[in-house]
């Protein structure tokens, strides 16, 4: 584990937590922007669920592979796909945050003399917070799942390890870059939790778990 | 422009490929069926009851709704991959896998369903007379199953899609196919891909259906289209 640990697995360590955090930001941006084009213009829900859906159902390994024809053996393959997979799971988290506000709240707004833009910066997105937070949660741990199947097309991510190894039949390795894959889903899991309660205080008055 | 070509003429070999090595793929869809199919059953028998006692009592939410987050964390490829550790190369270490991935969605899911059904409906059921299991059988569990089969879902369909990386070992199935671009080029890759996300469709589908008739007539007007499930995250 030591010996290996400056060579092979802090690397890979590196490598993944870069292919992730690359792939939930861009995912995040794209979801956005969707999401709140379909807030206001209801008629773009059914075309972008149904994209991210059916994105969604390919299995990782083959889409993977699919893509080195058109992105080449590399990062942005990788990318590509893990930002297909994170399109759903935030897509469909921001749009039911932004969907969340009571009428009463939204009556309130308007009786406020709020304009629609107000409304969506002052209430609508504050409301949604713990939805995308949850929804950004999801996607960062799927995300660095996913992240270990890369290793199929690109020598980069725990998955390495764990592939070499399993060729080799290399038990301690195997174990070292799992848990190591393992903790760090869990950590970055923490840590959005942690974000979340900073963002939103009025949420930990009321005790929500 | 000639990468568009190129994948229209992929899909086309792809369905070929799916023609003619329907040996292949029935053979390896149905280790891949049996393979799904155990883990749910185990899963189901472990997580149904648990989660649905737990929701009865009012109990446990701690553990119910935080071993979802764990469990959700836990990247598939990597708990193989300690499995292997354990029980070595084959169908019992990937059976364990999957497991451990599909109790979570459901524990939680059949927790919260239950646990959140009216107080008013359980106060008049237990108004009417009923035991607990009559409250149970009759009021809890028909009113909790949208989002109890919310929970299966998303497990069923987490389940084929994950039992593919269960060809790294030793598990079978169609991930067999999806690893070996060596031997069975693209258009096998694309073919396997093809039948896996249909699998995945057609595991959502039949839970669908057990849901709707398991479902008492009157509540069945009620399917919500995108009723956002605990594992997306919005409670």
């Amino acid at each position: 584990m030591e010996e290996n640990w400056g060579s092979v697995l802090q690397p890979a360590l590196v490598q993944h937590v870069k292919l992730t955090v690359i792939a939930v930001a861009i995912g995040f941006a794209i979801a956005f922007a969707a999401a709140l084009l379909t807030h206001r213009y209801r008629r773009f829900e059914g075309p972008f669920a149904s994209f991210s859906a059916i994105v969604y159902t390919i299995p990782s390994i083959a889409l993977f592979q699919l893509l080195v024809p058109f992105t080449g053996l590399g990062v942005l393959t990788v990318e590509v796909a893990l930002v297909g997979y994170t399109l759903l799971i935030l897509f469909r988290n921001i749009l039911a945050g932004l969907r969340s506000s009571p009428s009463e709240v939204l009556e309130a707004a308007r009786g406020m003399g709020l304009t629609r833009r107000q409304t969506l910066t002052r209430v609508e997105l504050p409301l949604a917070l713990p939805a995308i937070v949850a929804g950004l949660r999801i996607a960062t741990v799927s995300t660095i799942a996913l992240a270990t199947i890369a290793a199929v097309v690109i020598p980069e991510g725990l998955g390495r390890p764990i592939f070499v190894a399993l060729r080799d039949y290399f038990k301690t390795e195997i174990i070292a870059a799992a848990v190591l894959a393992i903790v760090l889903a869990l950590v970055a899991d923490a840590l959005l939790v942690l974000a979340e309660r900073a963002l939103t205080p009025w949420a930990a008055r009321r005790g929500v778990a | 422009m000639s990468h568009v070509v190129w994948y229209l003429g992929t899909f086309g070999d792809a369905l070929e490929f799916i023609v003619d090595r329907r040996a292949l793929l029935l053979d390896k869809t149905w280790e891949h069926v049996l393979l799904s199919g155990a883990a749910m059953g185990v899963a189901l028998a472990i997580a149904v009851p648990l989660g649905v006692v737990l929701g009865h009592v009012h109990r446990g939410s701690f553990v119910a709704i935080n071993l979802a987050n764990v469990g959700r964390a836990l990247p598939s490829l990597a708990v193989i991959a300690i499995g292997l550790g354990f029980f070595g190369f084959g169908f019992t270490n990937v059976l364990v896998a999957l497991v451990i991935l599909a109790v979570p969605p459901i524990l939680t899911n059949a927790y919260v369903a239950v646990n959140e059904v009216e107080r008013e409906a359980v106060e008049a059921a237990r108004g009417m007379g009923m035991t607990p299991w009559q409250i149970v059988r009759r009021v809890e569990l028909p009113l909790a199953l949208p989002l109890l089969f919310a929970g299966i879902r998303t497990a069923a369909v987490y389940v084929v899609a994950t039992a593919t990386i269960a060809a790294i070992a030793g598990g079978g199935g169609l991930g067999e196919i999806l690893f070996n671009q060596a031997s069975y080029r693209t258009q096998g890759l694309v073919g396997a891909a093809i039948v896996v996300s249909a699998l995945a469709f057609a595991a959502d589908a039949a839970f669908g259906l057990v849901q709707r008739a398991l479902t008492p007539r009157g509540l069945r007007a009620e399917v919500p289209a995108l009723e956002p499930d605990v594992m997306t995250g919005v409670r």
